[in-house]
């Protein structure tokens, strides 16, 4: 690294407005972008969440200011509450934010490779957010075939379909761009010393699932595009000969496949859970290597499962389709490619419990959504197992049980650590750290609540209540022993909003009145994001200095090294036992 | 004004690329699990077919057993020739630079360009023929592949003949004004389009026998 | 391609390239001969398919100058190859596997 960050320093007092905030190539800029917008996407999909429950726990009884939720709205909120969660919340929040903003500074890189790139990124998500909600308001509403979109129903159904593929179309550029930037990044610009074993789990995390991003997407976007000319070109991709709809014999060639929708579908849509799941270990490995004050245990070992779960979750796909008539054959090749799976996933989990493990635990905020990530990812996990067995997946499917595990995965699983993330590197970048107390009402109050509306659904699933009801179940008499669940859960839904505000009141007014950060390493951590970077980091630039990397990630408590904790980027002393090798020589 | 970002033209040490030689096999890759989705996807509706081209041909009005009883193959024929010959011209128009050949660069680069846009008018004649029988993508399904995937590989074709349009008029004021590190990083940028060009080609020599000939 | 290449280098490159191109074209012609006759969907399948990696092998590891690229390149693409690889197996074994499905049904 020669003389890369000189020429950074005398700009950023001239641009205007909008080159600064909007049309910035400032990686940090951007992934402060990423991280509002998604922010305010997961809020918005949350609150169609709270609308859906509204209805299932009282059906037909009306909503404030909306009225009564007809069935066709209870689908557009169903479908586009999946696509804004996983598409425009959780995987821009946790690549799009926190790893542009993070990964540059913990492998000491002025910026990202392609910067302009990554503006490109940036504004086709926002576009592509912006096409998803505009299709509420298109003839008919919103995509209403479910964020998974089969056909033949998505073939057959109303323009916000049409819209939903073309969004979709945007978003995948704009994660494929930003996967390429990401691998360039992470493969081309660590700093001198920074060898692969040598980079936080964090930015591993955040490398094997942009390659996830980079191969993952494109099959999904090829789907998209046959899905656009079936819709468009009034082609048969995925409309199988002799179809017949309320409206009479569909007059189409027919001679497709709805199956081939489902493979080329869940092939993206299998790592993408993987995509959901790495970064936010990524976030919690790093917060809870740096609150026990310990290295991780089993670095190596959990960077080597990272790399076999990537591969793996190329082929486990078909584990979604149990119940299309798949042979038992090649059923039994996906069983044993999803057990064998869940093992990389258990040895990180117990590498980071294992990290607990005699440490002296500061139990700060970051912290606590951290350990809480732990177990709630612990039962999302195991209650996946049942699920990924033919025979007990085939009555289990389609029933409130599934949407209970992935919910356990990625909103007490991921959200969780994002919330850790939040709260640990807001102090980063804004010099100013959120309120301790707030945090830990906000942190009980969502954990609480958020077992509240998930556990009765791995109930509910148990006694058979399918997902799709749009009135909760109330038509059959095999769900009313678990009926009532519907109400506690809707409270707790509720509950879990409210639990919200303290943090959207902390976030917002921290930015400007939280407490001044004492010093730039605030939390004492060994990673160059914090111990090399002014807090905030210099706009373009990050460094005062590019520095050097001499040691492993997570050197807290070294033994005979005489201080807490010894940074990346601190020089060893001059090796005493070479001196004296010199001395005996001389 | 604009920060430095490392390895932009000089290759780092220890992975021996430069970051656009990364980035766009980074991209190519991505591309050839978009055209490997298509592919699979063909596979997959041709193996559940149970007639293939299934449909009439056009003069004798019996079902087609062969795709090129519906397809014009001398036609295909002649753009593989085409697009193969602009592989080449691509790729001399780089040599051209290496050798501090301008000339050569803006010949063989022009040539590439006219080369394509050739591609493409075989291409709208191959297409006019087939709407002139009332063939379109909707008739079946392979004719749906067909047109999807000629029509997304002439997508990449036109997006090739912008970049190198570009590359072959205002880009190379790079060459023209700069110094020599500036020479270096044109080169690198005509060795990253012919890069995406040269995937463009290979993606047609496999679409051409698996659509018009087997 | 090392950026440090000598003219007479580059000019041997051309040679090669001109090579190809030859290689390439005759390629061509024979693929689209050898699908005049009349060969059975079976053996039709694997020569042209044999005849278009060649084609394809030639352009990446000549035009595209794979054959003296980087190690980390290499990677990138045996991971994209191994996983389209694994995309066509599997859905070639979930189709006919389903069909066994569909056909013991039938009989039964």
């Amino acid at each position: 690294m020669e003389d890369h960050h000189t020429a950074s320093h005398h700009e950023g007092h001239k641009v205007g407005f909008w080159r600064k905030y909007w049309f910035s190539t400032d990686h940090k800029v951007i992934g402060i972008q990423y991280g509002i917008t998604a922010l305010f996407f997961l809020l918005f999909g949350f609150i169609l969440m709270l609308l859906m429950r509204w209805q299932l726990a009282s059906p037909g009884i009306e909503i404030p200011l909306l009225g009564a939720l007809t069935p066709e709205m209870y689908n557009q909120f169903g479908a586009m509450h999946g696509t804004i969660m996983v598409f425009m919340g959780i995987v821009p929040l946790a690549v799009g934010a926190f790893g542009n903003y993070v990964v540059p500074l913990q492998i000491g890189a002025v910026d990202m490779a392609f910067p302009r790139l990554n503006m490109a990124s940036y504004h086709f998500f926002f576009w592509g957010g912006v096409v998803m909600m505009a299709s509420f308001f298109v003839p008919q509403g919103a995509a209403k075939a479910g964020w998974t979109s089969y056909p033949p129903l998505a073939d057959i159904e109303t323009m916000g379909q049409t819209m939903w593929l073309w969004g979709m179309v945007l978003l995948i550029t704009s994660s494929l761009l930003g996967a390429i930037n990401f691998l360039t990044t992470i493969i081309q610009l660590r700093t001198e010393g920074m060898t692969f074993f040598r980079m936080p789990f964090f930015v591993w995390a955040q490398f094997i699932t942009a390659f996830l991003l980079l191969l993952a997407f494109p099959p999904l976007e090829a789907a998209g595009i046959l899905q656009l000319a079936d819709r468009l070109l009034d082609t048969s991709f995925f409309l199988p000969s002799g179809l017949v709809t309320a409206e009479g014999p569909l007059e189409v060639s027919g001679g497709g496949s709805p199956l081939l929708w489902q493979h080329l579908f869940w092939f993206l849509a299998h790592p993408e859970v993987y995509v959901l799941v790495l970064p936010a270990m990524g976030i919690v490995a790093e917060i809870v290597a740096n609150n026990t004050r310990k290295p991780l245990w089993g670095y190596r070992l959990m960077v080597y499962s990272l790399i076999f779960l990537g591969f793996m979750s190329f082929i486990v796909w078909a584990h979604h389709m149990f119940i299309t008539g798949m042979g038992t054959a090649i059923s039994a090749f996906f069983q044993v490619t999803t057990m064998i799976i869940s093992i990389p996933s258990v040895v990180i989990l117990s590498a980071l419990f294992i990290t607990l493990w005699g440490g002296s635990i500061r139990f700060t905020t970051p912290m606590l959504f951290a350990l809480g990530f732990l177990p709630m990812f612990g039962i999302g996990g195991l209650t996946g197992l049942p699920l990924g067995l033919a025979p007990t997946d085939i009555p289990l499917h389609d029933t409130y049980y599934v949407i209970g595990h992935f919910h356990y995965v990625v909103a007490p699983g991921t959200i969780l650590a994002l919330f850790a993330g939040i709260y640990y590197w807001f102090p980063k970048m804004t010099g100013r750290t959120m309120n301790d107390t707030l945090g830990k009402i906000h942190f009980w109050g969502t954990i609480i609540s958020m077992n509240g509306i998930f556990f009765p659904m791995l109930i509910q699933g148990m006694a058979g209540v399918s997902r799709r009801l749009f009135d909760g179940g109330l038509a059959y008499s095999f769900s009313e022993p678990v009926l009532e669940y519907n109400v506690f859960m809707s409270i707790s839904a509720a509950a879990l909003f409210l639990f919200q505000i303290p943090f959207i009141i902390n976030f917002f007014q921290s930015i400007r009145g939280g407490r001044k950060v004492e010093k730039a390493n605030h939390w004492d951590a060994t990673t160059l994001d914090w111990s090399a970077t002014p807090t905030p980091p210099v706009p373009h630039g990050n460094f005062e200095s590019v520095p050097r990397v001499y040691r492993d990630p997570y050197e807290y408590s070294v033994p005979g090294s005489g201080v807490p904790f010894l940074s990346q980027d601190t020089a060893p002393p001059a090796a005493p036992s070479d001196q004296i090798l010199e001395e005996v020589e001389a | 004004m604009e920060l430095q970002i490392p390895y932009e033209v000089t290759p780092r040490r220890d992975t021996g690329v430069n970051n656009a030689k990364l980035g766009i096999w980074l991209f190519l890759a991505s591309e050839v699990m978009l055209f490997g989705g298509l592919f699979a996807a063909y596979i997959f509706l041709r193996m559940g077919a149970d007639a293939w081209p299934g449909m009439e041909t056009f003069d004798t009005h019996e079902m087609a057993t062969r795709a090129d009883q519906i397809l014009s193959v001398p036609l295909a024929t002649l753009n593989t020739v085409i697009l193969i010959a602009s592989s080449v011209t691509m790729v001399l128009s780089w040599a051209s630079l290496k050798m501090n050949n301008f000339k050569g660069f803006k010949l063989h680069m022009g040539l590439t360009i006219l080369l394509a846009l050739g591609f493409l008018v075989v291409k709208a004649f191959e297409y006019g023929s087939k709407f002139g029988h009332h063939v379109y993508p909707e008739t079946n399904i392979f004719l749906a592949i067909y047109f999807v995937l000629t029509g997304l590989h002439a997508i990449h074709v036109t997006g090739g003949i912008i970049v190198n349009a570009y590359f072959w008029g205002p880009g190379t004021k790079m060459w023209l004004n700069g110094n020599a590190h500036d020479k270096a990083h044109f080169t690198n940028r005509i060795e990253v389009a012919g890069l995406y060009w040269h995937f463009v080609d290979l993606v047609w020599i496999f679409l051409f026998p698996m659509i018009y000939l087997v | 391609m090392a950026g440090e290449m000598t003219i007479e280098e580059v000019k041997k490159h051309v040679r090669v390239y001109l090579y190809v191109f030859g290689a390439l074209l005759a390629l061509t012609l024979v693929t689209v001969a050898v699908s005049r006759f009349d060969v059975s969907i079976g053996p039709a399948l694997v020569i042209a398919l044999v005849i278009a990696l060649v084609k394809g092998a030639l352009v990446a590891m000549y035009f595209m100058h794979l054959i003296s690229e980087k190690q980390v390149i290499m990677w990138v693409l045996l991971s994209a190859a191994a996983f389209l690889l694994c995309m066509f197996a599997l859905f070639i074994s979930a189709l006919v596997d389903q069909e066994q499905v569909a056909l013991l049904m039938h009989v039964a």
